[in-house]
Order: structure tokens, then C-alpha cells, then sequence
């Protein structure tokens, strides 16, 4: 299993190293099944607290609860691990990473700062202004 | 510098060409910026939900009271569970779509067609429970009141808190269907309301007969003690006036103009972006049920290279990736 030099696709090796070498697998296959665990434990952890929901996790940073940062967090090391690790970002070239990550991460931030921003001022007409349910 | 000299002397340089800066083939790398810019359209999909719940922010509904079900544990509040299970099935698929793709990588004919034929099955799981999922989201569950500005008025008891569905209190009274017929098209008008079982008199009358029953708006408050959101409870002698001021229909479950959740951009959204998502675990399925065919075939075999079997494997991940988004966004923020 470990030979993987036959590789048709201009591939080296697969890294299989994960969390910045602190696990390090020694099958590609074992790689996938050590993702899996940590991608399930995760996803685990946050259908728990969203069912128990703590009270201690309410208070707000940024206008933003604490569970839902958690969530949110959780979720992009999901995106990060199922495109690093199932997708093999991990073996490409910088390039490639950078040309296809960086051009996503920007747009994104981009797109939902304008339109979250817009969406909390449209709030604000409705509730201070004199419009009820006009548009 | 020599500028008028013909060779430019550059062939064994990096601009010399035939260098290949991005060491992948055209296809793999076309499969990835096809999913830079369909990633692109679902966060156009998911920011403009955030955009609409910034909006309503104080009246959105609350997810896990919304999707609650799970198969055969009719009547138990299972808040989420369903959609975690969905998760995994997803995720499962996605590993053994990536057992199919190491597998290629080592020539293993077999070991690729028996991984497609786990991942197929996978998919074709996740887009019935899907349905599933849909399903119970049109057909609802209580049923609410509509109002003039457009809002919805839940029932619940006054003791237990507990939701109380229509059914459980109002009767339905008579309707005078046969002197019109359904050729004129006019019946529903004068007798009844045609999409829903109730007309608004009728739970009305239920109401008034029910003195443990109030109301519940769709205004969210936040608990003084815990800071969780709650919605606002109005007192028996409120409900009544608010029921006689502003109800104007009765709504059961979901479409696209109305349902019984709350905020009407609330299913829009649901049907739209869940409806997208599986529209593409539905095309993925069919992608990777041809190249189980071809895996079976032998046509990467005699091609030397399972490259095929990577590319739909991108995909089929990025449709996994989508759903840990959606996943998050829907149902847990």
C-alpha cells in the first residue's frame, strides 16, 4: 500500500502529514480514515451543542453568539480538512493552492461583508423608521 | 544585452515553454476552477440567506424546532438529528469516493468499481433523505394563522408551553361545494379556504372554545436569564385581540408564498438552496454512475490512468463541502 510511486498524474508522493506534522499517517489510505474520525468527532461535537445549546455560550462577540462562532469555526476546519485531505489541495502545487483558495477567500469575504452589512441597515429602516413591510 | 540577436536564449528557462508551473493536467485543473466559481454561486445563495435573516433578524425562525423529525420516531422532537445523520452518510460517501481514487492511483480495477458502487449508493441515500427532509417541511406539522402584515401566530397550550396543532382544536365546520362544482372554480371563495383544511372563522371559533390556548408570534425576545431567543408569548387575553385584529388565513406547512414557520423567505431559501444542493449530489450521482460503468468497462484500464475517477472524485467532494456550509447556515446558526 505504501508504494505510491507509480503515480500517473505527475504526483510525487501524497503528504500525510496532518495538524502541521503533529499526526503523521503512514498510508494514504490511513490518512483518510484518520479524516474521517476527526471530520465525524467534529462534526459530533456540533450537533451536541446545538442540541444542548449552553447557556454559557449566549453571551454575544461582534453581534454574534459564541455557539454560532464555534459553529462557524468548526465548520471552516471541516472545508479546510475535506479540501486539503479528500481533495488533495495538500499535494498540489503553491500555485494552484493560491490561484483557486485565495481567489475563493477573498470573493466570499467580500460578497457576505457587503450584503450582511446592507441586511442589518434594511433591520434598521424597519424598525425605526416608518416603513413596516414594504419591501 | 544582445536585442537583435535571433535566439533569445531562454529555452532551458522557465519561459522557454513546455514548463507546466501547476504540474496538473487541463482537466483537473478546469474541474477546479469549475468548482471556484460554482463555490462562488453558492455563497451567492448563502449570503444573500444571510443577507435576508439580517433583515428579519428579529423574526426568523428557529431551526431545530423546524426540522425535528426522524424516520420511524413518529412524534419525538429530535432537533437536528436527521440532518447530522445526512451529514455522515455524505461524509462516509466522500471518504469512499477517495478510497476509489487511491485505489486508481495503484491500477486496482476492482478495488476502484467496488469504492464507486459504495459512493453511488451513498448519494442515492443522501437525495432520498433529502426528499424526506422535504417532504416533511411542505406537509408542516401544527399550522398557523396568518396575518395582514404578512406574519404568522402559532398555537401553544398555556400550561405546558407545548405547540398545539390545528387539528388539535379546531373543527372543521360545513362546505358548500355542491352548488358550484369544480368546473366554475369558484367553490373555495365563499365555503372554505382552498389550500388549507380550516377557514380563519373556524379557528376562530376553536380558539375562543379553548381557554388553555395562546399565541405565539413570531417576534423573537431574548431570554432575560439564559440569552437564548425565544419567541414572544402572548397572555390568553392578548392572543384573543391580536387573533381578532390582524388574522386573516389559516397556512399549512410550506410554499413558496406563505408557511407556517415564519418569515416566507425563510422556505424560499430552504427550497432554493437545499433544492441547488441536491440538484448537484443528483448530477454527481449520475457522473460517478458512469464511471463505475466505465471503471467496469475497463476503460481507465486500457487508458493506463484512473484520472477519470479523480475528477468526478473533486467534484463529488466539493458537493460534500457545499453541504458542510449548508449544514451550518440552515441548521445550526
Amino acid at each position: 500500500m505504501a508504494e505510491h510511486a507509480a503515480h500517473t498524474d505527475g504526483h510525487a508522493e501524497h503528504k500525510l502529514e496532518i495538524f502541521r506534522g503533529l499526526v503523521k499517517f503512514k498510508t494514504n489510505t490511513q490518512k483518510i480514515w484518520g479524516v474521517l474520525i476527526f471530520l465525524s468527532l467534529v462534526t459530533i461535537v456540533e450537533v451536541a451543542l446545538g442540541y444542548i445549546k449552553p447557556d454559557l455560550l449566549n453571551a454575544t462577540f461582534l453581534k454574534l453568539k459564541y455557539l454560532n462562532w464555534i459553529f462557524i469555526i468548526l465548520t471552516l476546519v471541516k472545508a479546510y480538512y475535506i479540501t486539503w485531505d479528500f481533495m488533495h489541495m495538500r499535494d498540489e502545487t503553491s500555485g494552484l493552492r493560491r490561484a483557486v483558495v485565495w481567489t475563493a477567500v477573498f470573493l466570499i469575504i467580500y460578497l457576505i461583508a457587503i450584503l450582511l452589512v446592507e441586511g442589518e441597515y434594511i433591520y434598521e429602516v424597519y424598525r425605526d423608521a416608518a416603513v413596516s413591510t414594504d419591501f | 544585452m544582445d536585442s537583435t540577436v535571433a535566439s533569445t536564449g531562454t529555452e532551458e528557462q522557465k519561459w522557454g515553454g513546455g514548463t507546466q508551473p501547476l504540474n496538473v493536467s487541463y482537466g483537473k485543473m478546469m474541474m477546479w476552477f469549475f468548482i471556484l466559481s460554482d463555490a462562488l454561486t453558492f455563497t451567492g445563495f448563502l449570503a444573500a440567506y444571510g443577507f435576508s435573516r439580517f433583515k428579519f433578524i428579529e423574526e426568523w425562525p428557529l431551526a431545530d424546532e423546524v426540522f425535528n423529525h426522524f424516520p420511524f420516531l413518529h412524534g419525538t422532537d429530535a432537533p437536528m438529528f436527521y440532518v447530522a445523520l445526512m451529514t455522515f452518510i455524505l461524509i462516509g460517501s466522500s471518504v469512499t469516493m477517495v478510497l476509489a481514487v487511491d485505489a486508481g492511483h495503484q491500477m486496482k480495477q476492482k478495488k476502484v468499481a467496488f469504492y464507486m458502487l459504495l459512493t453511488v449508493i451513498g448519494g442515492m441515500i443522501f437525495v432520498g433523505s433529502q426528499a424526506w427532509e422535504w417532504k416533511n417541511f411542505i406537509a408542516g406539522e401544527y399550522g398557523a394563522v396568518t396575518t395582514k402584515g404578512g406574519k404568522v401566530l402559532q398555537f401553544l397550550e398555556v400550561d405546558t408551553g407545548k405547540r398545539v396543532a390545528l387539528q388539535d382544536f379546531v373543527e372543521v365546520g360545513t362546505r358548500e361545494v355542491a352548488p358550484y362544482g369544480n368546473s366554475q372554480g369558484i367553490w373555495f371563495q365563499s365555503s372554505g379556504q382552498y389550500d388549507a383544511t380550516y377557514t380563519f372563522e373556524e379557528v376562530k371559533k376553536g380558539f375562543e372554545a379553548n381557554p388553555n390556548i395562546t399565541i405565539r408570534t413570531q417576534q423573537l425576545i431574548v431570554n432575560e436569564e439564559t440569552g437564548a431567543s425565544e419567541k414572544l408569548v402572548l397572555s390568553r387575553a392578548d392572543a384573543l385581540v391580536k387573533l381578532n385584529k390582524d388574522g386573516v388565513g389559516v397556512v399549512e406547512g410550506a410554499n413558496l408564498t406563505q408557511n407556517e414557520y415564519g418569515a416566507p423567505l425563510f422556505a424560499d431559501f430552504f427550497f432554493f438552496i437545499t433544492g441547488f444542493h441536491g440538484f448537484h449530489v443528483f448530477s454527481g450521482v449520475i457522473f460517478n454512475l458512469l464511471v463505475f460503468f466505465n471503471v467496469l468497462l475497463g476503460t481507465y484500464e486500457r487508458r493506463g490512468s484512473y484520472e477519470m475517477v479523480e475528477k468526478v472524485g473533486l467534484y463529488w467532494h466539493f458537493v460534500d463541502l457545499v453541504w458542510v456550509f449548508v449544514f451550518t447556515f440552515f441548521y445550526l446558526v
